[in-house]
Protein backbone atom coordinates (compact mmCIF):
# COMPACT_ATOMS: atom_id res chain seq x y z
CA UNK A 1 0.00 0.00 0.00
CA UNK A 2 1.92 2.96 -1.26
CA UNK A 3 -0.52 5.67 0.16
CA UNK A 4 1.91 5.05 3.16
CA UNK A 5 4.75 6.15 1.01
CA UNK A 6 3.98 9.57 0.59
CA UNK A 7 4.45 10.23 4.46
CA UNK A 8 7.58 9.18 4.10
CA UNK A 9 8.67 11.30 1.02
CA UNK A 10 6.85 14.59 2.39
CA UNK A 11 8.24 13.78 5.61
CA UNK A 12 12.12 13.76 4.08
CA UNK A 13 11.26 16.76 2.51
CA UNK A 14 9.48 18.70 5.75
CA UNK A 15 12.65 17.62 7.14
CA UNK A 16 15.16 18.83 4.83
CA UNK A 17 13.16 21.79 4.69
CA UNK A 18 13.22 22.74 8.44
CA UNK A 19 17.40 22.23 8.21
CA UNK A 20 17.16 24.55 5.84
CA UNK A 21 15.06 27.02 7.78
CA UNK A 22 17.66 26.44 10.49
CA UNK A 23 20.52 27.93 8.61
CA UNK A 24 18.91 30.47 7.42
CA UNK A 25 17.96 31.38 10.86
CA UNK A 26 21.68 30.97 11.71
CA UNK A 27 22.21 32.93 8.63
CA UNK A 28 19.79 35.76 9.38
CA UNK A 29 21.19 35.49 13.19
CA UNK A 30 24.86 36.29 12.09
CA UNK A 31 23.69 39.25 9.98
CA UNK A 32 26.66 41.82 10.68
CA UNK A 33 28.71 40.06 13.16
CA UNK A 34 32.39 41.29 13.17
CA UNK A 35 35.55 38.59 13.42
CA UNK A 36 39.10 39.75 13.59
CA UNK A 37 40.01 37.55 10.27
CA UNK A 38 38.88 36.95 7.00
CA UNK A 39 39.01 32.97 8.29
CA UNK A 40 37.00 33.15 11.30
CA UNK A 41 34.24 36.01 9.88
CA UNK A 42 30.82 33.78 9.62
CA UNK A 43 29.70 32.93 6.07
CA UNK A 44 26.33 32.41 5.14
CA UNK A 45 25.80 28.43 4.84
CA UNK A 46 23.10 27.04 2.60
CA UNK A 47 22.32 23.56 2.35
CA UNK A 48 22.44 21.00 -0.59
CA UNK A 49 19.43 18.62 -0.95
CA UNK A 50 19.83 15.13 -3.00
CA UNK A 51 17.03 12.94 -4.36
CA UNK A 52 17.21 9.46 -2.40
CA UNK A 53 15.32 6.37 -3.82
CA UNK A 54 14.12 3.63 -0.96
CA UNK A 55 15.56 1.21 -3.98
CA UNK A 56 17.56 1.45 -6.25
CA UNK A 57 15.19 -0.61 -8.97
CA UNK A 58 11.68 1.39 -8.72
CA UNK A 59 12.71 4.58 -8.26
CA UNK A 60 9.65 6.60 -8.28
CA UNK A 61 9.81 6.60 -4.19
CA UNK A 62 11.94 9.87 -4.33
CA UNK A 63 12.82 10.91 -0.84
CA UNK A 64 15.22 13.90 -0.12
CA UNK A 65 17.68 14.72 2.08
CA UNK A 66 20.76 17.09 3.04
CA UNK A 67 23.73 15.69 1.16
CA UNK A 68 25.71 18.88 3.02
CA UNK A 69 25.71 22.06 3.75
CA UNK A 70 27.33 24.70 1.62
CA UNK A 71 29.21 28.19 2.59
CA UNK A 72 28.96 31.10 0.92
CA UNK A 73 32.48 31.85 -1.13
CA UNK A 74 31.64 35.79 -1.49
CA UNK A 75 34.60 37.19 0.30
CA UNK A 76 33.51 39.05 3.28
CA UNK A 77 33.59 42.70 3.59
CA UNK A 78 36.49 44.45 5.68
CA UNK A 79 35.87 47.50 7.33
CA UNK A 80 38.49 50.09 9.22
CA UNK A 81 37.35 49.84 12.97
CA UNK A 82 40.60 50.52 15.29
CA UNK A 83 38.47 51.18 17.96
CA UNK A 84 37.22 47.98 17.85
CA UNK A 85 38.27 45.16 20.04
CA UNK A 86 38.24 43.20 17.11
CA UNK A 87 39.98 44.83 14.82
CA UNK A 88 43.76 42.91 13.95
CA UNK A 89 46.97 44.64 13.92
CA UNK A 90 45.95 47.06 11.22
CA UNK A 91 42.87 47.36 12.76
CA UNK A 92 40.13 45.94 10.72
CA UNK A 93 37.41 43.83 10.97
CA UNK A 94 35.77 41.49 8.77
CA UNK A 95 32.07 41.33 9.25
CA UNK A 96 30.20 38.13 7.87
CA UNK A 97 28.57 38.19 4.58
CA UNK A 98 24.98 37.26 5.14
CA UNK A 99 22.98 38.87 2.51
CA UNK A 100 19.81 39.64 4.95
CA UNK A 101 17.68 40.14 1.65
CA UNK A 102 18.52 36.54 0.27
CA UNK A 103 17.43 34.74 3.60
CA UNK A 104 14.50 36.59 3.74
CA UNK A 105 13.82 35.49 0.00
CA UNK A 106 14.73 31.99 1.25
CA UNK A 107 12.89 31.77 3.73
CA UNK A 108 9.78 32.35 1.96
CA UNK A 109 10.64 29.57 -0.11
CA UNK A 110 11.38 26.91 2.18
CA UNK A 111 8.15 27.80 4.13
CA UNK A 112 5.88 27.39 1.61
CA UNK A 113 7.83 24.15 0.43
CA UNK A 114 7.28 22.92 3.54
CA UNK A 115 3.30 23.78 3.53
CA UNK A 116 2.99 22.09 -0.07
CA UNK A 117 4.38 18.88 1.64
CA UNK A 118 2.40 19.16 4.89
CA UNK A 119 -0.72 19.68 2.45
CA UNK A 120 0.30 16.22 1.04
CA UNK A 121 0.66 14.55 3.98
CA UNK A 122 -3.42 15.34 4.52
CA UNK A 123 -4.34 14.20 1.75
CA UNK A 124 -2.63 11.19 1.86
CA UNK A 125 -3.79 10.63 5.16
CA UNK A 126 -7.96 11.38 4.17
CA UNK A 127 -6.99 8.86 1.35
CA UNK A 128 -5.86 5.89 3.29
CA UNK A 129 -8.57 6.34 5.91
CA UNK A 130 -11.46 6.48 3.07
CA UNK A 131 -9.94 3.58 1.83
CA UNK A 132 -9.95 2.20 4.73
CA UNK A 133 -13.66 2.85 6.03
CA UNK A 134 -14.67 0.91 2.07
CA UNK A 135 -17.53 -0.89 2.78
CA UNK A 136 -18.52 0.74 6.41
CA UNK B 1 -22.49 -14.05 -11.53
CA UNK B 2 -20.23 -11.50 -12.92
CA UNK B 3 -20.93 -9.26 -10.11
CA UNK B 4 -19.11 -11.54 -7.46
CA UNK B 5 -16.77 -13.02 -9.36
CA UNK B 6 -14.98 -9.42 -9.98
CA UNK B 7 -17.11 -7.46 -7.81
CA UNK B 8 -14.24 -4.54 -7.88
CA UNK B 9 -14.06 -4.52 -11.86
CA UNK B 10 -11.35 -1.82 -13.27
CA UNK B 11 -11.36 -0.24 -10.12
CA UNK B 12 -8.98 -1.91 -8.08
CA UNK B 13 -6.11 -1.59 -11.21
CA UNK B 14 -7.31 1.88 -11.14
CA UNK B 15 -6.75 2.40 -7.58
CA UNK B 16 -3.51 1.06 -8.20
CA UNK B 17 -2.28 3.14 -10.41
CA UNK B 18 -3.72 6.10 -9.08
CA UNK B 19 -2.03 5.07 -5.69
CA UNK B 20 1.32 5.27 -7.57
CA UNK B 21 0.81 8.29 -9.54
CA UNK B 22 0.19 10.10 -5.85
CA UNK B 23 3.64 8.61 -4.66
CA UNK B 24 4.95 10.08 -7.62
CA UNK B 25 3.73 13.87 -7.80
CA UNK B 26 4.23 13.89 -3.41
CA UNK B 27 7.96 12.87 -4.30
CA UNK B 28 8.25 15.53 -7.25
CA UNK B 29 6.89 18.22 -4.77
CA UNK B 30 9.23 16.75 -2.10
CA UNK B 31 11.83 17.36 -4.95
CA UNK B 32 10.97 20.88 -5.52
CA UNK B 33 14.63 22.19 -4.43
CA UNK B 34 16.78 19.41 -5.06
CA UNK B 35 19.46 20.17 -8.01
CA UNK B 36 18.82 18.20 -11.14
CA UNK B 37 15.97 16.27 -10.02
CA UNK B 38 13.94 15.58 -12.94
CA UNK B 39 9.95 15.67 -12.09
CA UNK B 40 8.40 12.39 -13.09
CA UNK B 41 4.65 10.89 -13.83
CA UNK B 42 3.16 8.10 -15.93
CA UNK B 43 0.65 8.20 -18.09
CA UNK B 44 -2.68 6.81 -16.50
CA UNK B 45 -4.96 6.26 -19.42
CA UNK B 46 -1.74 4.02 -21.81
CA UNK B 47 -1.04 2.03 -18.54
CA UNK B 48 -4.86 1.36 -17.84
CA UNK B 49 -5.57 0.36 -21.49
CA UNK B 50 -2.55 -1.77 -20.62
CA UNK B 51 -1.13 -0.65 -24.09
CA UNK B 52 2.26 0.60 -22.27
CA UNK B 53 2.49 -3.02 -21.61
CA UNK B 54 4.47 -3.63 -24.56
CA UNK B 55 7.86 -2.44 -23.34
CA UNK B 56 7.52 -3.48 -19.84
CA UNK B 57 10.45 -5.65 -18.36
CA UNK B 58 9.89 -9.17 -17.75
CA UNK B 59 12.66 -11.33 -15.49
CA UNK B 60 13.39 -14.43 -17.87
CA UNK B 61 16.08 -15.76 -15.65
CA UNK B 62 16.42 -16.04 -12.45
CA UNK B 63 19.67 -13.98 -12.21
CA UNK B 64 17.60 -11.11 -13.33
CA UNK B 65 16.65 -8.54 -11.10
CA UNK B 66 13.15 -8.45 -10.00
CA UNK B 67 11.63 -5.13 -10.50
CA UNK B 68 8.69 -3.83 -7.80
CA UNK B 69 7.53 -1.64 -10.06
CA UNK B 70 4.72 -3.69 -11.05
CA UNK B 71 2.06 -2.09 -13.12
CA UNK B 72 4.74 0.56 -14.14
CA UNK B 73 8.14 -0.90 -14.88
CA UNK B 74 9.79 1.23 -17.03
CA UNK B 75 6.58 3.97 -17.83
CA UNK B 76 8.01 6.92 -15.74
CA UNK B 77 8.05 9.69 -17.39
CA UNK B 78 9.86 13.04 -17.39
CA UNK B 79 7.55 16.20 -17.40
CA UNK B 80 8.40 18.70 -20.02
CA UNK B 81 8.83 21.58 -17.61
CA UNK B 82 7.61 25.30 -18.98
CA UNK B 83 10.55 27.32 -17.33
CA UNK B 84 13.65 25.19 -16.50
CA UNK B 85 15.53 26.40 -13.65
CA UNK B 86 19.11 26.78 -13.84
CA UNK B 87 19.90 24.31 -11.26
CA UNK B 88 18.69 21.31 -13.56
CA UNK B 89 15.33 20.55 -11.36
CA UNK B 90 12.47 20.52 -13.58
CA UNK B 91 9.72 20.58 -10.66
CA UNK B 92 7.15 23.11 -11.17
CA UNK B 93 5.17 23.20 -7.70
CA UNK B 94 1.91 24.37 -8.44
CA UNK B 95 1.43 22.39 -11.40
CA UNK B 96 2.21 19.40 -9.60
CA UNK B 97 0.16 20.50 -6.67
CA UNK B 98 -2.46 21.19 -9.36
CA UNK B 99 -2.12 17.50 -10.56
CA UNK B 100 -2.30 16.06 -7.19
CA UNK B 101 -4.80 17.88 -6.64
CA UNK B 102 -6.50 16.41 -9.37
CA UNK B 103 -5.17 12.61 -8.45
CA UNK B 104 -6.62 12.74 -5.18
CA UNK B 105 -10.26 13.88 -6.17
CA UNK B 106 -9.98 10.75 -9.16
CA UNK B 107 -9.06 8.45 -6.13
CA UNK B 108 -11.45 9.82 -3.91
CA UNK B 109 -14.00 9.06 -6.95
CA UNK B 110 -12.64 5.66 -7.48
CA UNK B 111 -13.56 5.27 -3.36
CA UNK B 112 -16.76 6.01 -4.07
CA UNK B 113 -17.50 3.55 -6.63
CA UNK B 114 -16.07 1.08 -4.69
CA UNK B 115 -17.75 1.85 -1.67
CA UNK B 116 -21.23 1.92 -3.32
CA UNK B 117 -20.66 -1.75 -5.04
CA UNK B 118 -19.90 -3.04 -2.08
CA UNK B 119 -22.88 -1.53 -0.77
CA UNK B 120 -24.84 -2.84 -3.76
CA UNK B 121 -23.36 -6.05 -3.48
CA UNK B 122 -24.14 -6.30 0.37
CA UNK B 123 -27.56 -5.39 -0.64
CA UNK B 124 -28.24 -8.45 -2.56
CA UNK B 125 -26.45 -11.09 -0.82
CA UNK B 126 -29.07 -9.86 1.89
CA UNK B 127 -32.04 -9.76 -0.13
CA UNK B 128 -33.98 -7.67 2.36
Amino acid sequence: MSFFDVLGISGSAMNAQMIRMNTISSNLANTGVAASSAEEAYKAKRPVFRTVYDNAVDSYRAGVTVERIDFNQKPNDRRFEPDNPLADENGYIYISNVNSIEEMVDMTIASRAYQGNVEAINTAKKLVLNTLRLGQ
Amino acid sequence: MPLLQNPFGIHERALTLRDMRNTILAANMANADTPNYKARDINFRDLMQGTANAEMMTATDRQHIQSSFGAAGGHLLYRMPNSPSLDGNTVEVDIEQNHFADNAMRIQATLTFLNSRIKGIKTALRGE
